[in-house]
C-alpha cells in the first residue's frame, strides 16, 4: 500500500520529454519501470493547448490587476510576459502558480481547470525573483526538498539531484548553504530547485533581474538551451524587452492588467498592434496625420510636421483617416544630398530635410537627432560599420533623412 | 568625523570609567563580599565559600530557588507558545480585522507599570477564588513576559522572506508542512532567545509576584526582599551572586542565539 502511494505522488512529476543529452536518458530509462506503472496525466485533446487561461480577472481592493485576460501557450512554447511594473504580469504568474485565485475565468492545464488545485498539488514549479532558497538548507537539500515531498526513493532522490546539479553546472557545490553562493551561483539553484520535479510548466518570475549585464547575457543563453533541450514549458515575466525578444518564442505584452499584443519577437517590433506597444518596444519615430490618398496599397498622409509621406499599407488595411505614421530609427538613413534615383517614385522613398542636432555615439551604433524645418525631432540609429569615421555627421550639419515606404508602419491613434 | 569620535581624551576615559563604576561597582562589590568569611556583611574577614555552604543547606531558601527557577521555566515556556502564536498571528494574518487592536492589546503589559498589573491579578485570582500560590505566579509571569516573546518573534518573522513559504508550497508542501520545514527552523533562534528572556524576567520580578503569590510558596526575590528587611546577611550575597551568574549566562546565551538568528536566514535577495 505504501509502495503504491508513492508510485501516485510521483505521477505528477513528469519524465523529461527529449532526452538531449546520455547522461540525462540514463535517469530517464532507469525510472522507466516506476513510470510505466503510475496512471499517465490525461492527454490533451488535440487542439488543445497546454495551458488555456480563459478571461480570467483579479481584483486587489478597487484595482484591477488582470483584468479578462485570455491566452493559450502551447506545449514546449517559451513564453514572455512583458510589460511595465504594475500591470498584472507577476499576478498573472502567481495565478499559475496558485498563490493567487483568480475571481474570474478559467485556468485550464491539459484541459483541466485547476483552480481548485492547491499550489503543493499543481505540475507547475516556479522560480522566484529572488531566488526564496532555504538559507538553512545546503545547495543539495534545497534541490532534494520537491522531490522529498513527493515522495521518491531515496536513491532516485540522489539520482535526480546529481543530475539536475550537472545541468546547472554546480558539481562541487551541494554542500554549501545559499549564503555561501554568489548571485549567479544562487540562480542556478533555484533553477535546479524549480525544475527538479519536472513541471509541465515552469514558471520564471524575473528571473535575471539580479545579475549584473554580463552574467545576465551569458544565462539568457542558458536558459535557451535547457529549455530546449528539456522541453519543459517555460513562462517568464519580464520587464526587459531584450530579455523577451532574445529568448521568448512568443511574447505577450501586458498593459493595465490587459494583454495589448501576443506575437513573435519579430512581429512585435515590426508590426506592433497599437502606439502604444510601439513605443513601448524599442524606439521609435511617430507622425499625426490624415491619409489623403489610397493608390496601389500605398497612402500618402499628409502630417503637419513632416509634410507628405509615402507608407505601403499592410494588412489589415486602416479604416479610419486620422492616423499615425511610425518609423524605427534604424531604418531611417542619413546622407548629405537625397539619394539620387527613386525610379519614378517606384520605392516611395521619403525624404525629410533638416538639421543635425544631436549626435550620440554608442560603439555599436552612433543615434542622430534631426531637426526637420517643422521644429520637429527625427531619430535615426546607424551602425558604425567602419572604424573609421567616414559616414559620420556632426551637429550642425544640414542632411536628408529618408526612408521607404515599406518601412514605415501606419497605426490606428 | 569618525576620526573625533574615536579620539581617546583623558575626559572620555574618565567619564567612562565613572559610568561604568557606578553601573557595576555595587555588583561587584556585593560579589566579593559573597565570599567574605566575616559575620558582618561591611567588614571583611578574608575569603571564604562559607555562606555558599549556608546558603545550600538553608531549606527555606532552597525552596524559594526551586519556586523561583520553576515558575521561570513553566512561564516563560508557556509565554513563549502563546508569544510565538500571537506573533504568527500578527505578521502573517495582515488582513484580519482588529489587528491594530490586538497589536496594541498584546503589547500593552509593556508599557503597563507592573504595580497595577500586579494588583489586577491580584484582584482577579481573589474574585475567581483561585488558591494563590504556584499556577497563580506562573500565570502572571506570563502575562508579563509573552509580550516580550512577541516581539522577538514578530521582528523576525517579518523580515523573513514571505517567498520562502511560497517555495516550500510550490515544490510540494501543504501549509503546514511549509511552516514546519521551512519557517519554524529559521525562527528557532528567536523563540529560543524569547525564552530566555522570558526566564529571567521571571526570575526578577517581586512586584508581580509578591501580588500574586500565597503563603509558603515565596519567590527568591522575594525571600530575599523579606530576609534583607531583618537585617542583611552575607549569605544573601552568595544567594545574588548565584543569581547574577544564572541570569548572566541566560543571557549571554539568547543573545548568541539571536545572533545566530540574524546571520542564517536572512533572504537570499540581492540588495
Amino acid at each position: 500500500m505504501k509502495r503504491l502511494s508513492r508510485c501516485r505522488s510521483t505521477a505528477s512529476l513528469r519524465p523529461l520529454s527529449t532526452g538531449g543529452e546520455s547522461g540525462l536518458k540514463d535517469v530517464t530509462s532507469s525510472e522507466a519501470s516506476v513510470e510505466a506503472a503510475k496512471p499517465l496525466p490525461e492527454p490533451a485533446a488535440p487542439d488543445m493547448p497546454l495551458l488555456r487561461i480563459e478571461s480570467v480577472a483579479k481584483s486587489f481592493g478597487n484595482f484591477r490587476a488582470v483584468d479578462q485576460l485570455s491566452l493559450d501557450i502551447r506545449a514546449g512554447e517559451f513564453f514572455a510576459l512583458l510589460g511595465p511594473s504594475g500591470c498584472g504580469k507577476t499576478t498573472l504568474l502567481r495565478m499559475l502558480a496558485g498563490f493567487e485565485t483568480p475571481d474570474e475565468g478559467r485556468i485550464l492545464l491539459g484541459g483541466k481547470d485547476i483552480a481548485p488545485v492547491l499550489p503543493h498539488e499543481r505540475p507547475v514549479n516556479m522560480m522566484f525573483q529572488n531566488y526564496a532558497l532555504f538559507p538553512h538548507l545546503s545547495v543539495r537539500d534545497n534541490i532534494a526538498f520537491g522531490l522529498k515531498r513527493a515522495g521518491m526513493a531515496r536513491a532516485d532522490i540522489a539520482a535526480r539531484v546529481a543530475e539536475m546539479v550537472a545541468l546547472v553546472k554546480l558539481e562541487g557545490m551541494e554542500k554549501r548553504k545559499p549564503d555561501q553562493l554568489s548571485g549567479g551561483q544562487r540562480q542556478r539553484v533555484a533553477l535546479a530547485r524549480s525544475l527538479a520535479r519536472r513541471p509541465q510548466v515552469l514558471l520564471l518570475d524575473e528571473p535575471l533581474a539580479a545579475l549584473d549585464k554580463k552574467l545576465r547575457e551569458s544565462t539568457q543563453g542558458e536558459l535557451m538551451e535547457l529549455q530546449r533541450r528539456l522541453g519543459t514549458t517555460f513562462i517568464i515575466v519580464t520587464h526587459d524587452q531584450e530579455e523577451a525578444m532574445t529568448m521568448a518564442d512568443r511574447i505577450g505584452v501586458m498593459d493595465a492588467g490587459r494583454l495589448a499584443q501576443v506575437a513573435t519577437p519579430r512581429n512585435l517590433y515590426e508590426a506592433p498592434a497599437s502606439r502604444w506597444i510601439a513605443e513601448f518596444v524599442g524606439d521609435i519615430n511617430l507622425f499625426n496625420g490624415q491619409v489623403m490618398s489610397r493608390d496601389h496599397s500605398r497612402l500618402t498622409v499628409s502630417t503637419s510636421e513632416a509634410g507628405s509621406l509615402t507608407v505601403s499599407e499592410l494588412w489589415p488595411p486602416v479604416t479610419k483617416d486620422v492616423v499615425c505614421v511610425a518609423i524605427r530609427p534604424e531604418k531611417v538613413k542619413l546622407s548629405r544630398r537625397a539619394p539620387a534615383s527613386d525610379e519614378g517614385g517606384s520605392h516611395g522613398i521619403n525624404r525629410l530635410e533638416g538639421v543635425v542636432a544631436d549626435v550620440n555615439y554608442l560603439g555599436g551604433v552612433t543615434t542622430y537627432k534631426v531637426r526637420l524645418e517643422s521644429g520637429a525631432m527625427v531619430r535615426s540609429s546607424m551602425a558604425n560599420t567602419a572604424r573609421l569615421d567616414v559616414d559620420a555627421y556632426l551637429a550642425g550639419q544640414r542632411v536628408v533623412a529618408w526612408f521607404t515606404a515599406d518601412d514605415c508602419m501606419v497605426l490606428e491613434q | 568625523m569618525a576620526h573625533t569620535v574615536t579620539r581617546i581624551t583623558r575626559f572620555n576615559m574618565t567619564s567612562l570609567a565613572l559610568g561604568f563604576a557606578f553601573l557595576y561597582l555595587p555588583i561587584v562589590i556585593l560579589v566579593i563580599y559573597s565570599f567574605n568569611a566575616s559575620r558582618l556583611v561591611t567588614v571583611w574577614g578574608g575569603w571564604s565559600l562559607r555562606w555558599y555552604h549556608e546558603f545550600f543547606n538553608d531549606r527555606a531558601m532552597l525552596e524559594a530557588a526551586w519556586m523561583s527557577v520553576s515558575v521561570g521555566a513553566v512561564s516563560a515556556t508557556l509565554a513563549t507558545l502563546l508569544g510565538t502564536l500571537a506573533a504568527l498571528g500578527l505578521a502573517r494574518g495582515e488582513r484580519f480585522r482588529g489587528r491594530a487592536l490586538f497589536s496594541g492589546m498584546l503589547y500593552s503589559p509593556l508599557v503597563m507599570p507592573e504595580v497595577i498589573s500586579g494588583l489586577s491579578l491580584l484582584l482577579l485570582f481573589v474574585a475567581l477564588n483561585a488558591e494563590r500560590g504556584f499556577w497563580t505566579v506562573t500565570i502572571a509571569h506570563t502575562t508579563l513576559t509573552m509580550c516580550f516573546v512577541t516581539v522577538i518573534v514578530q521582528s523576525r518573522l517579518t523580515s523573513l522572506d514571505r517567498s520562502l513559504e511560497e517555495a516550500a508550497m510550490d515544490l510540494g508542501c501543504d501549509p503546514v508542512r511549509a511552516f514546519l520545514l521551512v519557517t519554524l527552523p529559521l525562527i528557532v533562534p528567536a523563540i529560543v532567545a524569547g525564552w530566555m528572556l522570558a526566564v529571567t524576567l521571571s526570575l526578577d520580578d517581586v512586584v508581580i509576584a509578591s501580588f500574586t503569590t500565597g503563603p509558603g510558596s515565596a519567590t527568591l526575590p522575594i525571600r530575599i526582599y523579606s530576609e534583607v528587611r531583618l537585617g542583611v546577611k552575607p549569605e544573601i550575597n552568595a544567594i545574588c551572586t548565584l543569581v547574577i551568574a544564572l541570569i548572566a549566562v541566560i543571557i549571554v546565551a539568547a543573545s548568541f542565539a539571536s545572533k545566530l538568528s540574524s546571520s542564517r536566514g536572512e533572504s537570499a535577495a540581492p540588495l
